[in-house]
């Protein structure tokens, strides 16, 4: 009989200890690549027509000469502060050499024994509030390389009749961000290595020095799994999971190299040490070149750049500025406005954190900035494929909350006064005057319609006299429906119980 | 009516400045001299008549309109194949790139159209600029003007040849290990190689990226002085440029001539550059009159040891190969050049099959050792003790100069040997470097002109100054220039041998 691919998550758990260690490519956003002065098209221009964004230098045409971004290098001296990392005196470049069709130079330029930033250690918190502190080894400066399109059935190298290279993402400044191997995860570990790249991510948005967005390759993780015996001191055979572009394909691909490696383990087979590929659609890994024997990239120092020295000033200026760190920023955030975890984890998802911010800084309520953004907002959003922020600003749905915190409309009117503010037609203040959207105030308006609505419905009248006030409600309805929406739904249950009661 | 291609650079630019002739009848005379002779000396691979002639044409109507700044406008120029041409055929000599037309145009290039210089084509060099007899070129091995059964030096021989055939006045060189001095020692012209930094190499094609400097080739120092005034100064898109001050080149070449500049001189001598094997005893008896010369005008010559140069040569080819092997890998079929698709090859096939017929054997040979030299295992032994010797080359300068005020050699140990007499023995053609090689591990500028004859070949006199006191060199030179002369009664190159015209 076969033996199982896999073994059982937590009788893995029981003989084996996971251990990690993780690699974030960070793209940098900054105006021009990290080696020439062609656009970056990390951000908008990501999708600009292929072999567009570039220069005799991104091609590495000969004679070509490469020249550093100062604004990536501060980007990468920001990065490494949040970190919590060292910045070196003095970092040089090397060149590391291999043959590939999308890298212009075949050898690609990096740091290598010097990096930016070393040794640092970044706070994790996992869902249900557990810190980790993950070590970093090292936070090292790099260019991307070009893309490649396979053309064929396949899509793949292998059996291809030909391949298409778009050089525009060739030179777009990379940050790599190294773990030291973390310990101590245990069964959260899948979870662990999520929450990490998820903190990564929260960082580099925090600071502005890049987009992010894993589902654009703005970031990618590779993921380092090795699992020792219980007992044993000696760190196991590791494998690297390549590329792996969401934080819950992180999660599934960790959690499912540890019950591989179990599973081969428990059968006596060693670990090869490989690059792996993770497959989205099957949730499996597979095997991808071995690293056995090691490839020699011929590291030598870049003769083309000089060190780089930063000054002691500039780093202490960019550290002064920091930002509040991400996780210390929702910590206190959360307190703040007491929103239950999965409600605050909701906002955080949809990158809503700032927005919510913003709206309760410009005077509104967190539950009605939260209602709003994660509400309306983001249905709309979805329906015309933009982020929410893209449709109203915080402070016009402060505005709008302030409208229904003071009466003057009520929340269905204020979704009308919202559509208004959307369309253009002014300030949610002016929306309602120009539509004339302000809830009707009038008693008397609101008792002849009470007094019509009940008489048309004796039954219900009967109940509420006989002490089921919930049956209200339908009065309220046919109240509502009559004043055109533009009644306040308290006020009218009020007067409908004084009205039953006369 | 004078031959206007028998004037130097400043003679004729002098006339210019007179209006007794234009730039596009001395870009004519100097075309028509390249189709009378470039037939058996072979010095261009690409002569761009039509543009050299718009470019004298537009020399003449600035000049007219009084819009003339650069003591050079309208001196037309040959530029080495390995500086980078916008439209003009640019192959470094190599047949992998035969036939690419660059998009841009070198840092150099810029600097000589700004400045009203035609280009009247590209010259010959050994291939990707290795080698010392330009017998490497994949287009054939250029004769010397003084013997044609010669080697006109290497790699710049076509620049050298040129400028001792009067086919232009005046040109460009690269000078890696002594590339533009010994072909100028050889052929009886004047060669510099600037301060490391001293020049722009953006557009050069690169060989070794930390040796490579751009330096002129001309018939007189101060004709190269004026080309080092037009091409020198800081450049942002080469990092290694040096945003120093540089003087006047051109008055410090003026000074030379024209005040007793030898007087005081403290010179020295090291002797692993001046004797041992391998030095022509016609070479010796060149260089110790030259020396007297110099006591005669009274300097005083001090013979010094710089132990550290006898591992000069050996570090050199080491260095040089290890940057040849990264610098040469982008010609991978993939961009630009030769590519060579055997039937049914995939990628690497391809790019296997490109490079075993675009590259010659010397390429070959020096990625082979660059490869090795790099590799794990090796680094420390090869590449990284060789970084250790350069260090000591440039301590050991260093101190030579805390005493003297330039350093003198014999530009090459030997004159032009036959054709073919070297090909089958590299080592014995790397020796031949072995007194140009110190000054480029040092980052030190060095200036070679003839000294006389030795069995009716030239012979060259070598000064080096420390880094930056280019101008020094300028000074020096054209005093012992202007001495010589006097002696010779006429400048050497005035008695090269008539060429037959083809």
């Amino acid at each position: 009989m076969a033996k199982p691919e896999l073994m059982d998550f937590d009788a893995a758990l029981e003989k084996y200890e996971p251990v990690i260690g993780l690699e974030v490519h960070v793209e940098l956003s900054t105006k021009t690549k990290m080696f020439s002065p062609a656009p970056n098209p990390s951000g908008d221009e990501h999708d600009a027509e292929p072999n567009t964004q570039i220069g005799p230098v991104d091609l590495g045409l000969p004679g070509t000469l490469p020249v550093v971004n100062e604004e990536a290098v501060r980007y990468s001296i920001q990065l490494g502060l949040a970190l919590g990392c060292s910045i070196a005196e003095e970092s040089s470049f090397a060149r590391k050499n291999y043959y590939y069709p999308d890298s212009p130079r075949n050898y690609q330029i990096s740091q290598y024994d010097d990096p930016i930033a070393f040794e640092g250690e970044v706070e994790v918190e996992l869902e249900d509030g557990t810190v980790f502190q993950v070590p970093i080894e090292r936070a090292h400066m790099e260019d991307d390389a070009g893309k490649l399109t396979h053309m064929g059935s396949t899509g793949r190298i292998q059996g291809a009749s030909s391949s298409l290279v778009d050089y525009n993402r060739a030179g777009v400044p990379l940050v790599e961000i190294v773990t030291k191997p973390i310990f101590g995860g245990e069964a959260r570990t899948p979870e662990l290595a999520a929450a990490y790249v998820s903190t990564i991510r929260d960082i580099a948005r925090s600071l502005g020095v890049s987009y992010a967005r894993m589902e654009r390759g703005n970031l990618r993780c590779d993921a380092n799994v090795s699992l020792r015996p219980r007992g044993e001191e000696k760190l196991g055979t590791r494998t690297e999971t390549k590329n792996i572009n969401s934080f819950r394909s992180i999660e599934r691909a960790v959690r499912y190299e540890i019950q591989r490696q179990a599973a081969l383990l428990d059968q006596g087979t060693a670990i090869t040490q490989e690059t792996r590929h993770w497959h989205e659609d099957t949730g499996r890994t597979s095997s991808g070149r071995p690293k056995s024997d090691a490839d020699d990239y011929r590291y030598f120092p870049e003769p083309d750049l000089m060190p780089l020295r930063p000054s002691r000033e500039l780093v202490e200026e960019l550290r002064a500025a920091l930002p509040e760190q991400p996780v210390l920023r929702r910590r206190r955030l959360r307190g703040e406005w007491e929103f239950s975890g999965q409600v605050f984890q909701d906002i955080v998802n949809g990158g809503l954190l700032d927005a919510v911010d913003e709206t309760v800084k410009a005077g509104a309520a967190p539950q009605g900035a939260r209602k709003w953004w994660l509400g309306e907002l983001s249905r709309l959003a979805n329906e015309q494929g933009v982020h929410p922020t893209a449709l109203a600003t915080p402070q016009q749905v402060a505005e709008l909350e302030a409208l229904i915190a003071d009466g003057t409309v009520n929340d269905k009117l204020a979704r009308q006064v919202l559509e208004g503010v959307l369309a253009g037609e002014g300030s949610p203040r002016e929306v309602v005057d120009a539509r004339g959207l302000a809830v009707v105030s009038d008693d008397g308006a609101l008792i002849a319609a009470i007094d019509e609505a009940l008489a048309a419905q004796p039954d219900v009248l009967a109940k509420i006299q006989d002490g089921k006030v919930q049956a209200a409600g339908a009065v309220i309805g046919a109240v509502m429906k009559a004043m055109g929406g533009q009644a306040d739904a308290k006020r009218v249950r009020e007067l409908i119980l004084e009205r039953a009661q006369a | 009516m004078t031959d206007l291609t028998k004037l130097t650079a400043a003679e004729l630019a002098q006339r210019l400045t007179a209006g007794e002739t234009t730039s596009v009848e001395a870009t004519q005379a100097h075309l028509d001299r390249i189709t009378a002779v470039d037939g058996v000396v072979h010095a261009y691979l690409t002569v761009d008549a039509e543009g050299a002639l718009q470019q004298a044409e537009a020399a003449d109507a600035a000049r007219a309109a009084g819009d003339t700044t650069s003591p050079l406008a309208g001196v037309p120029i040959a530029v080495k194949d390995n500086l980078v041409t916008r439209g003009l055929e640019t192959t470094a000599g190599s047949r992998i790139l035969e036939g690419w037309q660059p998009p841009y145009d070198a840092h150099v290039i810029e600097r000589l159209r700004a400045a009203g210089m035609p280009i009247l084509g590209k010259t010959n060099m050994d291939e990707f600029a290795m080698g010392s007899s330009t017998e490497t070129s994949g287009f054939g091995a250029t004769n010397n003007p003084w013997g044609l059964d010669r080697i006109p030096g290497g790699s710049g021989g076509g620049s050298a040849a040129a400028v001792a055939a009067f086919e232009a006045p005046i040109a460009l060189g690269t000078d890696t290990g002594g590339s533009v001095r010994q072909p100028a020692s050889v052929t009886g012209t004047v060669g510099v190689k600037p301060t490391y930094g001293g020049v722009s190499r953006y557009g050069a094609i690169a060989m070794a990226s930390s040796l490579d400097q751009i330096g002129p080739a001309a018939r007189t120092v101060l004709d190269a002085a004026l080309l080092h005034d037009v091409i020198g100064g800081h450049d942002v898109r080469d990092q290694t440029s040096m945003t120093h001050d540089w003087p006047s080149f051109a008055s410090a070449a003026q000074a030379g001539l024209e005040s007793d500049a030898v007087a005081g001189l403290r010179v020295g001598v090291p002797r692993q550059l001046a004797e041992g094997e391998g030095f022509e005893a016609g070479v010796r008896e060149r260089f110790q009159e030259a020396l007297d010369v110099l006591t005669a005008r009274g300097a005083t010559i001090t013979w010094i040891d710089l132990d550290t140069l006898d591992y000069a040569v050996a570090a050199y080819y080491l260095l040089m190969p290890a940057e040849v092997s990264s610098n040469l890998a982008r010609y991978d079929s993939v961009r630009y050049g030769l590519r060579v698709t055997p039937e049914g090859a995939n990628v690497e096939q391809v790019m296997s099959a490109t490079r075993a017929a675009g590259f010659g054997d010397e390429a070959k040979r020096r990625i082979l050792l660059g490869t090795y030299a790099l590799s794990s295992g090796y680094y420390d032994a090869y590449y990284g003790s060789a970084q250790k010797v350069r260090t000591l080359v440039q301590g050991d300068f260093d101190r030579a100069f805390g005493e003297v005020d330039v350093l003198v050699a014999p530009t090459s140990p030997t004159v032009a040997w036959k054709l073919g007499e070297r090909l089958d023995d590299p080592t014995a053609m790397y020796v031949a470097d072995i007194t140009t090689i110190p000054a480029n591990l040092a980052g030190i500028p060095a200036l070679s002109l003839p000294m006389g004859l030795s069995e009716g070949l030239p012979v060259g006199f070598q000064f080096m100054a420390p880094a930056r006191e280019d101008a020094r060199l300028y000074k020096v030179g054209a005093a012992l220039e202007a001495a010589l002369n006097e002696q010779w009664g006429s400048p050497l190159y005035a008695q090269a041998p008539e060429l037959k015209e083809a």
